[in-house]
């Protein structure tokens, strides 16, 4: 079965519900794990990564979750299923760099995704939809507890679990959401949002981690630190301030809708209007105009409009899997009017955003 | 004062950065300054800073500047400062010293709090175990208390062998 017919339509995936997903998109928890005295992937010598990879993959494969999964090394996948499986959130940029030596295990429902080799022998994680912080630290630490009985860690009692890198020492445990903050933005208090999280030791980044650009007004809270701290204290110390950014996103929302209402209304006025009618269209250009349409469902301007079908397109709208649809190799401006093809048709019963009764204020005798 | 990372021209950016508890002191000339981004408050973080030298510096200062390299998969000080990555888990022993400064820099503490594995978690409870047993033993013997010595003694060879067994596996 090929990586293709393997993965869950994106409508599917955009369909799954959990707690407070107007604002948190996901929830992640990954595990870094090494083999005791074996070079880190980073160090050892292809033939080395190999038997790495041998001696690791049927470990993994053999776990009761994984029963029913994909498994693949990475030489195995083209440029496009790589690059597919990172606008999916399932690998890293770094491991879709990988080639021989590295692989990718997935289960069948994509809750639950093991790299081998990345920057570390293995990086295992959980994925749920929503806030669900604790469920997806339970469920990748009974994987975890599984696989310890099969290949042995390297772990000293004194440091814990180590790693490639020292950031992840200890715990080698990287806790983050992904959310969605249009509010904060519009209200231009996000940078204040994110400095005061950093200030806690915890890191925000953009949509596809580690030095990426926050598109789609879309941006990723993690623990930092690693070492010195248990595993349920970063979780629960991460939830609190989510719960805390999701109050100011709601008030940030409340507020513009109350001070700025013909402000809001326009931005995604005009994000209808461009998605829905555009001829040529990029990448990011959709991304942060659908973002604007997510915070319109969320603010009941479109009532015959789902959020799943924003979500869904987030997703198939991305440079890869547009190019997955088509056999030939498509330039950026061929892409941008597909794209911009898909977006209309996709859009083509969504009626315009409707201001409830009320809420606009009245014409003024000046207009 | 000196420049900490090019240590030739005078510090002229003074740097405090606080996370939880810990504080932290950078000073810099304008050049390092401005190659380090700190000119850039959102883009820069001291730990990036302290990742990058500090450590691998500190390891040349805690080595005697001699290379050290580690002895199970040859990995030396200057591949840390190249890679940012060690080698292999025996390179946290090979270049302990130097890295304990900067685990204090990145992290809430230097010693581990959280999951251990299973195994080790058993043969820690065992070693507690055997370590409370023998207590009882020493007490029993002195109180002249045969019966419950004799019980202690065998309790203790009993967990002895569980965690023999265990290291074998």
């Amino acid at each position: 079965m090929t990586i293709h017919e393997f993965l869950v339509p994106p409508s599917e995936i955009a369909k799954r519900e959990g707690p407070h997903n107007k604002i948190v998109m996901s929830s992640r928890v990954r595990l870094a794990r090494n083999v005791k005295g074996l070079a880190f992937p980073g160090w050892a010598k292809k033939a080395e990564r190999l038997r790495i990879l041998d001696s690791i993959r049927p470990a993994v494969e053999a776990l009761p979750q994984m029963s029913d999964c994909f498994t693949e090394t990475m030489d195995n996948l083209t440029l496009l299923d790589k690059n597919i499986l990172v606008e999916r959130h399932l690998i890293s940029r770094e491991h879709a760099a990988k080639n021989a030596g590295s692989g990718l295990v997935l289960n069948r429902d994509e809750t639950l995704c093991v790299m081998i080799n990345e920057e570390d022998h293995l990086r295992m994680q959980a994925l749920r939809p929503g806030l669900q912080l604790k469920q997806a630290w339970q469920a990748i630490d009974t994987v975890d507890t599984k696989l310890e009985k099969k290949l042995e860690y390297a772990f000293s009692p004194d440091v814990g679990y180590l790693t490639a890198c020292p950031t992840n020492l200890g715990t080698g445990i990287r806790v983050s959401a992904m959310l969605h903050l249009p509010g904060l933005v519009l209200a231009e208090q996000i940078n204040q949002i994110i400095q005061a999280v950093n200030k806690l030791g915890l890191a925000v980044r953009g949509l596809y981690g580690e030095g990426t650009e926050a598109l789609g007004n879309v941006f990723q809270v993690s623990n930092q630190m690693t070492l010195g701290e248990s595993e349920p204290d970063i979780v629960e110390r991460l939830s609190k301030v989510l719960s805390q950014i999701i109050e100011h996103e709601e008030n940030a929302r409340g507020t513009l809708l109350e001070k700025k209402t013909k402000t809001v209304y326009n931005h995604i006025g005009r994000a209808y209007g461009i998605l829905a009618n555009a001829h040529s269209i990029s990448s990011k250009e959709t991304m942060n105009l659908l973002s604007l349409m997510r915070l319109g469902v969320d603010l009941n301007l479109f009532p015959d409009l789902d959020r799943a079908l924003v979500d869904e397109l987030f997703v198939v709208t991305q440079p890869n899997h547009l190019q997955k649809r088509y056999s030939d190799k498509l330039s950026a401006e061929e892409r941008d009017l597909l794209r911009a093809d898909m977006l209309r048709e996709r859009l083509r019963t969504v009626s315009r955003p409707k201001p409830k009764a009320g809420a606009t204020p009245p014409p003024s005798d000046k207009n | 004062m000196m420049c900490c990372v090019c240590k030739e021209k005078e510090a002229k950016v003074h740097l405090t950065q606080i996370v939880g508890d810990k504080m932290q002191k950078v000073d810099l000339c304008e050049g390092c300054a401005a190659q380090k981004g700190v000119n850039d408050p959102a883009g820069f973080s001291l730990a990036d800073l302290l990742l990058g030298l500090g450590a691998s510096q500190e390891m040349e200062q805690a080595n005697g500047g001699a290379e050290v390299k580690c002895p199970n998969c040859g990995f030396t000080q200057a591949d840390f400062k190249k890679a940012g990555r060690l080698g292999c888990s025996e390179c946290y022993v090979t270049f302990s010293e130097g890295l304990e400064g900067l685990l204090k820099t990145m992290h809430k503490g230097t010693k581990h709090v959280g999951k251990v594995p299973q195994s080790l978690q058993q043969s820690r409870d065992l070693s507690d175990r055997l370590k409370s047993l023998q207590k009882k033993l020493d007490k029993a013997v002195v109180d002249e208390d045969f019966e419950q010595a004799a019980h202690a003694r065998d309790e203790i060879k009993a967990t002895r062998e569980k965690l023999a067994a265990l290291s074998a596996s």
